[in-house]
């Protein structure tokens, strides 16, 4: 009786809370009286503020979200074959994938970062890394489409990838495993001392965004875990963790932990493109590919490459120093200013941060605490602008909001921190639900951030979400950075791992977004522009198909002629000059994917048709109000047929 | 005991709830419908999205066509802008001012009353078939099923197509469709 009574009591207290219909102002910080719901409700047919590019990790992707809302508007194909868009399935877009070790339809998706212009995002571009197979993508935001990929040689594990200097002069891709360079057969016990860590600079063409390896710098043998450009007054410099200066073969988490520093090193990159343009650096033979992707012929053209420009960071004096970090530090962050360099270490009790404005005045000096492989090490005590005591368990990450704070993500003890700069006092932390990795503020990483959300990115999410068998959802978290305190606002489920994230206000993309593609520009040789144009056309046992689309019919829709034996390529145009009119196509038996086909473009599937019969096509995405009526028929015949090649549309009315 | 005490409870929390809910929603009730209106006024829906770079759907064509300014006022009044520039595929046979103007005296006026909405939608969509294709291509064509569920005849004399006995004059190509262009009001039989 007790206990019942005990138990109304409890409820009616949280009666008595619901029903006070918030109508006062609420001081309580409890999630039920908090406005969260609000400040992420964005009502139907309004836009949200941001765009989230989150990486998908192991899926290879990019995904597109709306901040503050966590809606998932698109995943955009990077490294990996996506049915659903013919990427990597169509004729086109297969030379994307292309490598020097052939066709790989698969990557690990890491690092989004957005085109800078002065310090600032400019919403042209991002560039992420594939970490497998190493490689940097560009995607173009007017089409939200892939339409770049460079290998990177010499490198392997691309992991402190694709970060852009200030004006967007290079995305950077710094290798994570250090190998023998050039590759060869070698016991891996002789790794210390004869691998080497390439550091990869990549030019990006101002008008057109095209990659092209500058130089590749040649690094001890260390691994080279993440990088941040220098902005502002330390622009013209770049900054790589390095872990595993052991130099360590096997059994790492143990042996890559016994020094008690590892380095951030410093790269003045001006200084070595000044050398590089006066001639210097040695040209290595090499095999990479590099792939672009035309919006004109709609098509991508593979050119593999074969040879690089690598420079010995010796050669170049008072380029390259490291700056002394405790423990196998992960992220390697500069704040807004670019006096700070943040150096995470995994391993270490405390944040360590660096000063820029101290390590110019040591290098002036020439104050060294020896080298490493001829690379001056500048002495902690010299570089450290201050360390963040103990706040927190396993540092990973941080980033700025532009208002003098700090917030760094802690995967042991789940939590994002904020501290501030200067003072290095811990203001505020918050939980992460659970293992937090990366984190995301909008332009969090240039001279310009907008302070206003930071999205948590989770590793672990277990009991957060309805469960769906052994594998569930990973996740991502929302919060509201505008107060002294931070706010939890929305958990949202994302594609694959959400490894790190580029965020950017809408108002820089959205107006450059691409509506279709002009049928007067299709430059594809096997385009059909008009009815007139469609076409079929034998070349021994290939067959050519020209075939256009328009709601609600192909041209041609039948299709006689065909044998068994035959590799009959479908080039099919969409003729719409319609915004939001794709058409698709899809053929019994073919072994390959649907095409997705915007309006004004063309693509290209091939099907080997293995049996004779009447087979069907027709148009997947549901186009219009005759979208079931799209549909033809193609007559496969007997090899040995000598039924001619016709084509037609509504011949029998 | 245990029992009526939940029930007792549960009963008092929907109580609470609902005097709680009620207020918000007497509060709201000015506002919500103010919003509403704002809204009809705005003119919401695919016809009022702006869009540069698609070529000019069926309705576009029309509003910037000079000797179509009956139709597009009967398509206003029809309140069918939304319909005119759906994914469709839509051909349209717009009638000139000419044509309207054959009609005898003092039909497009009443047509164009507010109680002949129907009638007016009913003709208008009688103009409109889902589909898309060229005059030369119509020749293939005995009749087609129009909006309006009816059926209109196709005769071809020499080169000239003629639809429901309108001739076609002109053809527009468009962003979800085709305007063929016809020298008569193409009326259905009742």
């Amino acid at each position: 009786m007790k206990k019942i009574f005990k138990t109304v009591t409890g409820f009616l207290a949280i009666a008595l809370v619901f029903t006070s219909c918030n109508n006062g102002e609420s001081k309580s910080k409890s999630a039920l009286s908090s406005n969260a719901a609000e400040k992420v409700y964005v009502a139907p047919g309004e836009h949200d503020e941001f765009y989230a590019f989150v990486s998908g990790g192991f899926s290879g992707q990019l995904a597109v979200y709306g901040l503050p809302s966590g809606r998932l508007f698109k995943v955009i194909p990077v490294f990996s074959q996506d049915p659903e868009k013919a990427y990597g399935y169509n004729e086109e877009t297969k030379p994307m994938l292309n490598t020097s070790h052939g066709f790989i339809p698969w990557d690990d998706s890491h690092h989004p970062d957005i085109s800078q212009t002065a310090g600032e995002l400019d919403g042209r571009w991002v560039f992420i890394n594939g970490n497998n197979t190493p490689r940097i993508a560009k995607i173009d935001l007017t089409t939200f489409e892939t339409t770049e990929i460079i290998e990177i040689p010499n490198s392997a594990g691309n992991h402190s990838s694709s970060f852009v200097t200030e004006n967007t002069e290079y995305v950077v891709a710094g290798t994570r495993f250090s190998v023998p360079v050039p590759q060869k057969d070698m016991p891996i016990k002789e790794y210390k001392g004869n691998f080497k860590g390439a550091l990869s600079f990549i030019s990006v063409d101002p008008k057109d965004g095209g990659m092209s390896i500058k130089f590749q710098l040649m690094m001890p043998g260390f691994n080279y875990d993440l990088s941040h450009p220098g902005r502002g007054k330390s622009h013209g410099w770049f900054f790589f963790t390095t872990y595993n200066t052991e130099e360590a073969n096997s059994l790492l988490e143990v042996n890559a932990s016994q020094n008690d520093k590892d380095f951030i090193a410093a790269i003045n990159w001006k200084k070595i493109e000044e050398y590089v343009n006066n001639g210097g650096g040695t040209k290595m033979p090499t095999n990479y590919a590099h792939n672009v992707y035309s919006d004109e012929t709609h098509t991508a053209t593979s050119t593999m490459i074969k040879e690089v420009l690598t420079v010995n960071p010796l050669d170049v004096p008072g380029a390259v120093y490291f700056l002394p970090t405790p423990k196998s530090p992960h992220g390697c962050d500069v704040d807004p200013t670019g006096e700070y360099i943040v150096g995470n270490g995994k391993l270490s009790a405390n944040l360590t941060v660096h000063s820029f404005t101290k390590m110019e005045e040591a290098i002036k000096n020439k104050k060294f605490d020896g080298e490493a492989y001829g690379i001056p090490i500048l002495k902690f005590e010299d570089v450290l602008a201050g360390s963040v005591v103990q706040p927190g368990l396993g540092p990973l990450h941080t980033e700025f909001d532009g208002k003098g704070n700090a917030y760094t993500t802690f995967f042991i003890s789940s939590e994002v921190v904020k501290w501030k700069l200067g003072t290095w006092e811990v203001i505020d932390r918050k939980p992460t639900y659970y293992s937090v990795g990366h984190l995301m503020i909008p332009g969090g990483n240039s001279r310009k951030p907008f302070g206003k959300y930071v999205l948590a990115m989770n590793k672990i999410t277990k009991d957060r979400y309805l469960p769906t068998g052994p594998e569930v959802t990973q996740s991502a978290q929302l919060y509201d950075i505008t107060g002294d305190k931070m706010e939890l606002l929305l958990d949202f489920p994302t594609i694959g791992e959400p490894h790190y994230a580029a965020g950017c206000p809408a108002s820089l993309i959205e107006g450059n977004s691409k509506k279709l593609y002009k049928l007067e520009d299709n430059k594809h040789p096997y385009a059909a522009t008009s009815d007139a144009a469609t076409k079929v056309t034998r070349n021994g046992n290939e067959v050519h198909i020209q075939m256009a689309m328009i709601r609600s019919h192909f041209t041609p829709d039948n299709i006689e002629g065909v044998k068994v034996g035959d590799k009959v390529f479908f080039h099919v145009t969409n003729l719409e000059q319609d915004y939001d009119v794709p058409h698709g196509i899809a053929m019994l038996g073919a072994n390959t994917s649907e095409l997705l086909i915007m309006p004004g473009q063309t693509e290209t599937f091939v099907w080997e048709p293995k049996e004779v019969g009447v087979w069907p096509f027709y148009c997947t995405d549901f186009c219009s109000a005759l979208h079931q009526e799209m549909q033809g028929y193609v007559r496969v015949s007997p090899a040995s047929s000598t039924i001619p090649l016709s084509w037609t549309l509504g011949e029998d009315f | 005991m245990k029992t009526n005490f939940n029930y007792l409870l549960s009963v008092l929390l929907v109580v609470l709830f609902f005097n709680c809910k009620n207020n918000k929603e007497q509060d709201q009730v000015g506002p919500t419908n103010g919003t509403v209106e704002t809204a009809t006024e705005k003119k919401e829906g695919q016809a009022f999205i702006k869009d540069d770079a698609s070529a000019p759907n069926v309705l576009q064509i029309a509003i910037g066509s000079k000797d179509h300014t009956t139709l597009v006022t009967a398509v206003q009044a029809a309140n069918l802008e939304n319909a005119l520039v759906n994914a469709g595929p839509l051909m349209v046979f717009a009638p000139t001012n000419d044509a309207f103007a054959a009609l005898p005296a003092g039909t497009v006026e009443n047509l164009l009353k507010p109680e002949s909405k129907d009638a007016l939608a009913n003709i208008l969509l009688y103009h409109v078939t889902p589909g898309n294709y060229s005059k030369d291509f119509l020749k293939k064509f005995k009749k087609l099923g129009q909006a309006n569920g009816k059926n209109v005849n196709i005769e071809v004399k020499g080169d000239d197509v003629f639809v429901g006995g309108a001739k076609i004059i002109a053809s527009v190509p468009a962003g979800n469709g085709i305007v063929h262009v016809v020298d008569k009001v193409i009326l259905p039989e009742n």
